[in-house]
């Protein structure tokens, strides 16, 4: 996986990419800004969010004990898995069991961020995405670029073409000169999946919440598709990050109201399904929850790091985010892109890896982020937290022991010159010698510079430089008084 | 009331003509301002590429330079921010790794006391109208660390509005950041420049002669792109619009 810039350089050059990046977050950013404002108590709900988040994440031992015990009782089973691997292991064994070999899916970060299709697919198990841009993801062979809408990166034109090249492949074939209106597609996609969900004996899901008092999960969802995976099949799989738990039933209150304004700008989700374990008759006869860490208790134990787990995956971020705008969702190379992918990744993974160590420095910290977090996650503070740790190194929890992290390679040169300046802004005398120097130079600057500076003046033009520096003038003029209301003689 | 300027490293150098500026406007309205010799960068290009220990005793530098003011006025909002919103956090951050109150404790005398220039104007000095002539069309780019760090609201478009002469235009998206970002411009560069081209199309489209913000390191990013995207357009520090006067036309 290259390193942001890299990957970002290829997508900003890519104008049909840029058009349907720029014009799918500009509409749902404006739609966001009106739903947001029609809640007169908007402040007190994004810190009661935050403050339930940060509680119960300090107590997060607790909870999930309580959360196991509370799913057991009403029916449930619950796996632990610290890892990818074993999260994959622990499905990929349950799905074996009931003896089928494909699962119908509910759109799920979780299971995209440990991979388990690709696990499901090596043991011979076909996993069908059912949420619509998903499906669209997974048809083209594609990767996620959005969290919330994984095609965002796909005009109609290019979805009708996949439709109509891949459906067969996989099931019901596109209907006959399918066109691109968004009814039509619609339509293909809608008979193309019923048939998966009519035949699936087996349904994996994860979930927005989970909550600790009652043993209930919580799916969000727009389409319904979601829904019928969760009560068709016979076996229910949840694969679930730990941090999506709440104390109580009441604790949702917040958050149905703050997601999906904050997500897709409507005032209630359409769809909001609630599982408790399993039911005598109704829904499916087993349930089997998978509570994964992969890196989240590391997080956890990073005390400026940790506000990235009160995360609710909105994507409001995304969506205001200039830098997420042009450069798309795939330069991230992580299945969370975007600003809090910025966070969390380079947490969940660790910054060791190139890609990991650029994320922190994929943005102009411009805070666009943190004003729409629904949960307030300080998006800039954690960004240069982490650019700490590529950079100087340092102590970092992996794998539940305390370990110090050597400085990332490649930033020697920029260490130095960072060193440099600290050492000239120390003294005065230092920074003048060289501003006079620049001065007097200033006829021979380049208008484009070497080095790091090349990229920025292939774009830019360089300002020149003065004849004088503030400061010389202001000696020279006694702090201007000369020039007090009369004419400036300096230029 | 003693009063200090606190310029920036990047205006002393490169825009000397903002700190003029300053002078020439506070002196008209009544301040006696004075600029300690001494001062030299905030640390927020260390600060903010992730060097916290070289911007460490920058900021202490700051604080003994600028502790004994009664007010200390800067013409950037990112440095205003980095004084306000970011020194505190670094003498917390000290004091959670175990090195005690002792940052904490020599930065908290400037915290209060900096301004950005346009809030200094209007919240201390409790003026809009600066007496200013400016005969030009201005769209004004609200900055992000002003913006969202600082929240300076409408306090420079109230005193651009009072600008005789003047004439705003609403920028189209101004609130998006012009992709300046400090070493973000160099670090992505390819993004940071279709950010600030996107910036630049916005501003020509308002037909204003003068795009205006108030700190100039991101007109450092814009005037740059603007040159290269051939605009005819001219990227000017709100000093220097508060400044000008009908006598010295600008
Ligand atoms: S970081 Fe905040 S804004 Fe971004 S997806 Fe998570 S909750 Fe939403």
């Amino acid at each position: 996986m290259p390193a942001f810039p890299e990957a970002a350089h290829e997508a900003v050059h890519n104008q049909t990419l840029r058009g349907n990046l720029r014009h799918a977050t500009h509409t749902i950013r404006a739609k966001r800004a009106n739903a947001v404002a029609e809640v007169s108590d908007w402040a007190e709900l994004r810190e009661a969010g935050k403050q339930i988040k940060d509680h119960t994440l300090r107590h997060l031992d607790r909870y999930l004990v309580q959360l196991e015990e509370s799913v057991t009782a009403a029916g449930g089973t619950v796996h632990w898995a610290a890892d990818a691997d074993e999260a994959n292991r622990i499905v990929t064994s349950l799905v074996k069991a009931t003896g089928e070999s494909e699962v119908v899916k509910v759109k799920s970060m979780a299971t995209q961020e440990i991979g388990l299709n690709e696990a499901l697919e090596a043991e011979g198990v076909n996993a069908y995405e059912t949420d619509l841009a998903e499906l669209i993801v997974q048809l083209g062979k594609d990767r996620p670029s959005h969290i919330l809408v994984p095609a965002i990166h796909r005009n109609r034109g290019e979805i009708r073409e996949i439709f109509a090249r891949e459906m067969s492949e996989w099931g019901r074939p596109a209907p006959e000169g399918l066109t691109d209106t968004p009814a039509e597609l619609a339509d293909a996609a809608r008979l193309h999946l019923r048939e998966k969900f009519l035949r699936a004996k087996v349904g994996v899901s994860g979930a927005n919440f989970m909550v600790a008092e009652t043993g209930t999960l919580v799916v969000v969802e727009s389409e319904g598709n979601g829904r019928m995976c969760l009560t068709l099949p016979e076996t229910l799989i949840s694969v679930v990050g730990i941090e999506k738990i709440v104390p109580t039933w009441q604790d949702l209150e917040v958050f149905l109201q703050t997601l999906p304004r904050s997500s897709t700008a409507e005032r209630m989700n359409p769809y909001t399904s609630m599982w408790t374990g399993t039911t005598d008759e109704d829904g499916p006869r087993a349930f089997h929850l998978v509570l994964i860490d992969n890196g989240r208790t590391d997080t956890l134990a990073d005390e400026v790091g940790r506000q990235a787990l009160r995360c609710i995956r909105c994507s409001a971020c995304l969506n205001v985010c200039p830098v997420y705008e042009r450069a798309g969702g795939h330069a991230y190379g992580s299945v969370y892109p975007g600003p809090i992918g910025a966070i969390l990744s380079p947490q969940l993974r660790g910054t060791e890896s190139e890609i990991d160590a650029s994320l922190p420095y994929a943005s102009s910290l411009c805070g666009a982020c943190y004003e729409v977090c629904p949960v307030a996650i300080d998006i800039p503070e954690v960004l240069v937290h982490l650019r700490e740790r590529v950079v100087q190194g340092g102590a970092v929890t992996r794998e539940g022991a305390k370990v110090v992290l050597k400085p990332a390679k490649g930033h020697a040169a920029e260490r130095a010159a960072m060193r440099a300046a600290r050492w000239a802004f120390g003294r005065p005398g230092v920074l003048r010698t060289g501003q006079r120097l620049a001065s007097r130079t200033r006829r021979f600057h380049p208008r484009t510079l070497p080095g790091p500076g090349r990229a920025w003046s292939e774009t830019r033009s360089l300002p020149a430089v003065p004849a004088e520096p503030f400061r010389d003038w202001w000696q020279r003029t006694k702090g201007g008084q000369e020039t007090r209301g009369g004419k400036d003689t300096s230029k | 009331m003693r009063v200090a300027l606190f310029l920036t490293c990047v205006n002393d150098t490169l825009y000397p003509d903002t700190g003029r500026a300053v002078v020439k406007l506070l002196t008209k309205l009544g301040v006696d301002v004075d600029f300690p010799m001494a001062q030299t960068c905030c640390g927020q290009a260390h600060y903010n590429t992730g060097y916290r220990h070289e911007a460490e005793p920058l900021a202490r530098h700051f604080s003994d330079v600028f502790g004994g003011y009664d007010a200390i006025v800067t013409p950037s909002g990112s440095c205003g921010a980095m004084v306000r919103e970011l020194y505190p956090r670094m003498g917390e951050r000290a004091r959670a790794e175990g090195r005690g109150d002792g940052l904490a404790t020599a930065l908290a005398p400037v915290v209060p006391k900096t301004y950005e220039l346009t809030e200094f104007l209007v919240d201390v000095l409790k003026v809009t109208d600066v007496g200013a002539y400016y005969p030009h069309t201005v769209t004004y780019h609200p900055t992000c660390h002003g913006l969202r760090s600082l929240g300076l609201g409408d306090r420079p478009r109230r005193l651009l509005q009072a600008v005789r002469g003047l004439e705003l235009k609403e920028l189209p998206g101004a609130d998006e950041c012009c992709g300046f970002g400090g070493t973000f411009a160099l670090k992505n560069s390819d993004v940071s420049a279709a950010m600030g081209a996107d910036k630049v199309r916005n501003a020509e489209s308002t037909g204003a002669d003068v795009l205006c913000a108030a700190d100039n390191s991101c007109l450092m990013h814009i005037g740059g792109t603007m040159t290269r995207l051939r605009t005819g357009m001219r990227p000017v520090h709100i000093a220097e619009i508060l400044a000008s006067t009908e006598e010295e036309r600008a």
